[in-house]
C-alpha cells in the first residue's frame, strides 16, 4: 500500500469540491438555460467524486485512529463533512487552478476544460491503484469525466474558433490560465508513490493542444508555473470560497436538515 | 413483535416496490442498481442487508431510495435493514432491464440505446438518431448532454418537433 493515502485522497477530494464549489456559482446565471444546466451538472458530478473521496479519507482516518490536527474540536468517527467544512485554508491541498475565479463564460469554460482533461488523465492512472476504493471512485467518476471532456471541448471550439471577439476573450483567457497547469504535474511526496505525472502530463498534453489548435487558439510560449495549492498556499479568492462554503457548518456545527 | 421470514427471493420481490423518485416509473430492480441481498436470522429478528452501486456519484436520489429501502422492509416487518454501497464494477445502464427500457419510452423519456448500429438508414450516435418516444422518428438530433437530471440528456425531434429526455448510455 502506498504511503500518505489520507493526504493524497484529501487532495483528489479538494480538487473535486472546490471546482464544483466554482461551478456552482454560475447557478442561474448561465448563457443559455441548457448550458447553465450542462455546468450545473457538471458541478455535481464533482461534488459526487469529492463526498466519495472525503467518506475514503474519513473511513481511513477512522481506522487507523489518526485524527488530523486539523479537526479541532472533531471526534472519531470523522465524516466526510468534517474534512468538507472544518478544515482551514492551509489545509486544503487542492491546485491552485480550480481556486481561479469563474470570470466570464469563455474563461470558466477553459478552467473546465483543462481541469477535465486532467482528472481523465488521473483517473484513468487510479484505475490500477492499490487502494481499492480509490481505484472504484476513478472507475466510476471516469465515466463522468468523458462528458466533461466532450462538453469542454466543443466549448473551446465554438468560441476560440468563433467570431473574433470570442477569439480575442479565449486567448487572452488562456494566457491568463495556462501558468496554472503546469502545477496539476507537480510531483509532491504523497503523490509520486502512485502517480506517473510526466507521462500524465504527455498525455494531457497531446489531448489539449490538439483541441486548442482546432479552435485556432495559441499556447503560450516560456511561462512560470503558478504552484503552491499542494503545500497549502493559496491565492486570495481561496479565502473567499471558504468563507461561503463553510459559513454555516462554522456558526452552528454539525447543524442538519 | 414476531415476524414472517422472508427468503432471499421474498426481498427481491419487496424492493420491487421501491422506485427511482426522479424517474417514478422505474423500481430499483428495472434501474439494475441492487447488487445483493443478504439475510442474517438472529434471535431477534431478521436483518437484512441490500447492497446498491449507485448510478452518478452527485445523484441526489440514492439517500432517498435508500431511505425508502428502509421504509419498505420495514413496514414488511424486517427488524434492521442495512444499505451498503459498492462503486465497483461502476453501474451501467446495460444492467438496466428490458421491461424497464420500454417502461421508460412509454413515459416519454427515450432508453438508452446501443450506440452501434443503424435504423431505418439513420447512423445512431448521442449526438443524433436517438429515436423520438413520441412518433418513434429518428431524425433527431441532441440540444445537450446535460438534462434535468445527471442521468439524462436533452433531445429534439425534427419530425414532430418535440423535445425530449433522453436516458444516457452509461
Amino acid at each position: 500500500m502506498p504511503k500518505d493515502t489520507i493526504a493524497f485522497t484529501l487532495h483528489l477530494a479538494d480538487n473535486a469540491l472546490i471546482m464544483s464549489q466554482c461551478l456552482s456559482e454560475w447557478t442561474g446565471h448561465g448563457p443559455a438555460l441548457e448550458q447553465d444546466i450542462a455546468l450545473t451538472n457538471i458541478a455535481l458530478d464533482y461534488l459526487g467524486q469529492s463526498r466519495n473521496f472525503y467518506q475514503h479519507a474519513a473511513d481511513i482516518i477512522n481506522i487507523q485512529r489518526a485524527m488530523p490536527i486539523f479537526a479541532p474540536g472533531r471526534s472519531y468517527p470523522l465524516q466526510e463533512d468534517d474534512l468538507a467544512y472544518h478544515r482551514l485554508e492551509h489545509q486544503f491541498c487542492n491546485h491552485l487552478l480550480v481556486e481561479l475565479p469563474n470570470m466570464h463564460w469563455g474563461q470558466t469554460v477553459l478552467k473546465t476544460f483543462f481541469f477535465a482533461h486532467y482528472q481523465q488523465a488521473v483517473y484513468r492512472h487510479l484505475l490500477q491503484d492499490a487502494d481499492l476504493q480509490i481505484a472504484a471512485i476513478a472507475e466510476k467518476s471516469l465515466k463522468e469525466v468523458k462528458y466533461h471532456v466532450k462538453w469542454s471541448n466543443d466549448w473551446i471550439l465554438r468560441l476560440g474558433d468563433g467570431t473574433e471577439e470570442s477569439y480575442d476573450k479565449m486567448q487572452e483567457a488562456l494566457d491568463k490560465v495556462w501558468p496554472y497547469t503546469g502545477e496539476l504535474f507537480e510531483a509532491t511526496p504523497w503523490n509520486t508513490d502512485r502517480l506517473d505525472t510526466e507521462a500524465m502530463q504527455k498525455e494531457w498534453d497531446k489531448n489539449v493542444k490538439a483541441v486548442l489548435q482546432q479552435a485556432t487558439l495559441s499556447v503560450p510560449s516560456s511561462v512560470r508555473s503558478q504552484t503552491g495549492g499542494l503545500k497549502g498556499i493559496h491565492t486570495e479568492k481561496m479565502g473567499y470560497i471558504l468563507a461561503e462554503m463553510q459559513y454555516l457548518q462554522r456558526v452552528y456545527p454539525d447543524s442538519n436538515w | 413483535m414476531h415476524t414472517t421470514d422472508y427468503t432471499v427471493a421474498d426481498i427481491w420481490q419487496l424492493l420491487e416496490k421501491v422506485t427511482d423518485p426522479e424517474v417514478p416509473v422505474l423500481s430499483i430492480l428495472d434501474l439494475g442498481i441492487v447488487r445483493h441481498v443478504h439475510i442474517d436470522d438472529t434471535g431477534r429478528g431478521q436483518q437484512v442487508e441490500v447492497t446498491l452501486t449507485p448510478t452518478y456519484s452527485g445523484c441526489p436520489a440514492m439517500d432517498m431510495i435508500a431511505a425508502n429501502i428502509r421504509i419498505e422492509l420495514m413496514m414488511a416487518g424486517v427488524s434492521k435493514v442495512n444499505i451498503l454501497y459498492q462503486l465497483s464494477p461502476a453501474w451501467t445502464t446495460d444492467w438496466m432491464t428490458e421491461s424497464g427500457k420500454e417502461k421508460l419510452n412509454a413515459y416519454g423519456i427515450a432508453p438508452p440505446v446501443s450506440l452501434v448500429g443503424h435504423q431505418d438508414g439513420q447512423e445512431i450516435t448521442e449526438d443524433r438518431g436517438i429515436p423520438c418516444p413520441q412518433c418513434g422518428s429518428v431524425n433527431t438530433n441532441v440540444i445537450s448532454h446535460f438534462g434535468s437530471t445527471a442521468c439524462k440528456a436533452l433531445h429534439r425531434c425534427n419530425d414532430c418537433n418535440e423535445p425530449f429526455d433522453y436516458f444516457k448510455c452509461h
